[in-house]
């Protein structure tokens, strides 16, 4: 035992192996990584190319058909890129509320004991689930949404809503000069009807009378809102609603088939997944908690939100975060149904200049930094639901 | 934390250069792509898979357009067999990057003949084997007469396309709003302007010819007599390869000067014995001028044996017996008012 360390040779010392082991991996890695980038260089100098990124400041001269921020033929293409970035993330965001809400709705009527109700999100999910996204965006597309009327006969519901095969239209608001002031005063008042409901529940564990906390924060926030009509004597905002014109709708805000096709298919797939995550979290939480609370005489309804969901919270947010970052990631399939998002962009970006590596390297960086982001809240989400030990 | 990073990034470099599709061959290799092609057997060419008349897949299974005479033409100059090709359908996106990384030998795939892609892209074109202009079509009954009629329209176009900016540019000029619908395929774009989601359809105008005779209803759409733009299509081969670019040049103007010569697939056996020096040069029998190129004296024999020459090229694809019946105009031989002239082979 004195001397272990002259009777074995380091290339079979317990301590040294993995390390070795750990720096030989790293160097392979390096070299693949340096060799690939020569190579490419090399390649890109022998027709004439050189690898930059100058040709972000010079002028795209191509239109986006949707945008959020204004953009023409004259801006760069740094900023036809935003504009598919904004595109990107709207579809994104938008179907990540949706799904989530689709999704447990599903994942528990999976669980309920209605047959109709258990049968039909039985039937949805194995459908949704079981079937190519890329098919599903076809099918929405050119079934759906250009299969709608052409627009002098458009489908109407109440003449407020307007489905064509040129887009689907919707009521919007209008900002008007009001809108800042009401949205102050929304704010003050929510996050003050946040300490008044503490402060209220917090006398009523106290002192075992009833406080009624939740009239008090709903009363805030309608006081909140009584002083900013008092101030402006405005409504917060205008709404716009949609008119059928020759070519299009005035008013109102207009989702292109394209967007709408994206949408709808990557709700509808990704909530497919959602809801099984949610049928797994539910299951997941014993039996013993449930059969508990119904000893204590809760309804079903209150079971489930107070009893089951915080805990089912807990293992249903990290494959949740999955299905969110497939979503963010899926919304690339967009080129096929013309909605110009930051593929769609990149793509057109990269056969006018050529700059493949360029284009694919931002592309990369961008869905990166988005999933990132996304897995980095929902981690904080997820860290402040877990099981506080005591 | 830190480590993880590193690998990831490692990681991700190496994969985004695997996908630019850059192998260590094409680094050291200095001969030209001729050797490359000969080893092979048989030439690559990047071409059209839906566009009738220049690049199609027919229901037989085989491609059939000018693009891909040309093409076949290339092949028949090379190894004398017009079918040792093997042909790789590309969509607009794909195609440069596929002429860059030398995944195709040539790419014939109604190409428009550009600076920036002559000089920033990459490319290095052959003589223009169609001039063609931007066109629009719309619905017969939308009363649309001219562009400046389409104010707030929707117009369907391909995305990577030359199309694109010129729609743009020209919009800009008479200050017509309007909305692109950028497709990435001309299925979907045409798809869509049938269904009526999109006014208009817009591409190169024997592109829009091709597409109305496919259209379930070809009397219920026009074409607008307006011309968006000069849009020369032209074969293209990867840039710095000097040597093989002659080749595929002198194949298209091969095919030229043929028609100007009157020699046709079926009787170019009897120019064999002409008199003419300037033809005997041209088919090998005297001089060496294939093996300047790098070829066999006869090649031009072996192309014109193999699909005849330019203007049998466009009858047999475009010309009055095909669905097209498209005017030569532009496309005529110099000799009759148009733009094909081959410099002299000698």
């Amino acid at each position: 035992m004195s001397k272990p360390s002259t009777s074995t040779p380091f290339w079979r010392d317990k301590r040294i192996i993995p390390i070795l082991l750990q720096v030989v991996f790293a160097v392979i890695v390096v070299i693949a990584g340096v060799f690939l980038i020569t190579n490419a260089l090399t390649s890109l100098r022998q027709i004439g190319i050189s690898f930059g990124y100058d040709f972000l400041g010079k002028m795209a001269s191509f239109d986006i058909g949707d945008k959020l921020i204004e953009f023409s033929s004259t801006d760069s293409y740094g900023k036809a890129f935003i504009v598919g970035i904004l595109n990107t993330i709207k579809v994104a965001f938008i179907g990540i509320i949706l799904a989530t809400i689709l999704g447990f709705i599903v994942g528990i009527s999976r669980l309920s004991t209605n047959w109709l109700a258990r049968m039909v999100a039985t039937v949805y999910v194995e459908i949704f689930r079981n079937t190519p996204l890329l098919v599903q965006i076809f099918i929405w597309f050119y079934a759906v949404f250009l299969g709608f009327p052409i627009i002098e006969k458009s489908l109407s519901i109440f003449e407020v809503f307007f489905f064509s095969n040129r887009g689907s239209v919707i009521p919007w608001f209008d900002i008007t000069s009001a809108t800042l002031v009401w949205g102050i005063l929304l704010l003050i008042g929510v996050v003050l009807s946040y300490f008044a409901w503490k402060l209220r529940l917090k006398q009523q564990v106290e002192t075992g009378q009833k406080r009624y906390p939740g009239y008090f924060a709903f009363g805030t926030i309608l006081l909140a809102l009584g002083i900013a009509w008092l101030l402006t004597l405005e409504a917060p905002f205008s709404i716009s609603t949609p008119e059928i014109s020759k070519r299009g709708y005035i008013g109102g805000y207009t989702l292109s088939p394209g967007f709408g096709a994206l949408l709808v298919a990557l709700v509808m797939y990704t909530a497919s997944f959602i809801a099984e995550i949610v049928r797994g979290g539910i299951l997941a939480v014993s039996k013993g908690q449930v059969e508990a609370a119904k000893a204590l005489g809760l309804k079903s309804p209150t079971i489930l939100r107070l009893v089951v969901l915080p805990q089912a919270i807990r293992i249903i947010i990290p494959p949740l975060t999955n299905q969110y970052l497939n979503l963010i990631k899926n919304s690339s399939l967009a080129a096929a149904v013309a909605y110009q998002e930051l593929v769609g962009v990149g793509i057109t970006v990269l056969s006018q200049t050529g700059r493949s590596i360029e284009v694919i390297s931002i592309v990369i960086l961008v869905y990166l930094s988005m999933s990132l982001f996304t897995s980095l809240l929902m981690n904080i989400y997820n860290k402040y639901s877990q099981l506080v030990e005591r | 934390m830190k480590k993880n990073l590193v690998a990831l990034l490692s990681f991700l470099l190496v994969f985004s250069l695997v996908l630019a599709g850059c192998s260590e061959e094409k680094a050291e290799e200095t001969k030209s792509q001729l050797d490359v092609i000969m080893k092979r057997g048989k030439l690559i060419g990047g071409v059209n898979a839906d566009i009738p008349g220049f690049g199609y897949l027919d229901s037989d299974g085989s491609y059939k357009g000018m693009d891909i005479d040309i093409t076949k033409a290339i092949a028949a100059a090379v190894f004398g067999d017009a079918n040792a090709v093997e042909y790789r359908p590309l969509s607009s996106e794909e195609r440069f990057v596929a002429v860059q990384t030398g995944e195709v030998d040539v790419l014939a795939r109604n190409t428009t003949y550009t600076t920036s892609r002559d000089a920033s892209v990459g490319l290095a074109f052959a003589p223009v084997t169609f001039y063609d202009g931007q066109g629009m079509m719309v619905h017969k009954d939308s009363g649309i007469k001219s562009l400046k009629d389409l104010e707030g329209a929707r117009i369907s176009v391909e995305s990577g396309t030359t199309t694109e900016l010129n729609l743009a540019d020209q919009m800009r000029k008479l200050g017509v709003s309007y909305e692109p619908v950028v497709f990435d395929s001309q299925d979907a774009a045409v798809a869509a302007y049938e269904e009526g989601s999109v006014d208009a359809y817009t591409t190169d105008r024997s592109g829009l010819v091709s597409r109305r005779s496919t259209l379930s209803n070809p009397d219920d759409h026009i074409i607008l007599n307006d011309v968006l733009s000069k849009e020369p299509l032209a074969p293209s081969v990867k840039d710095g390869d000097t040597k093989w670019a002659d080749i595929v040049t002198w194949t298209v103007y091969a095919l030229i000067q043929a028609e100007e010569y009157g020699i046709t697939q079926g009787n170019v056996d009897t120019f064999m014995d002409s008199d003419v020096p300037e033809i005997r040069r041209f088919l090998g029998v005297e001089g060496d001028l294939g093996e300047q190129l790098g070829l066999k004296n006869d090649f031009v024999v072996q192309i014109i044996k193999a699909v005849g020459n330019y203007g049998e090229v466009y009858d047999r694809h475009l010309g009055p017996d095909t669905v097209f019946d498209l005017d030569r105009g532009p496309n005529n031989l110099w000799t009759d008012g148009g733009l094909m002239y081959s410099p002299p082979f000698r």
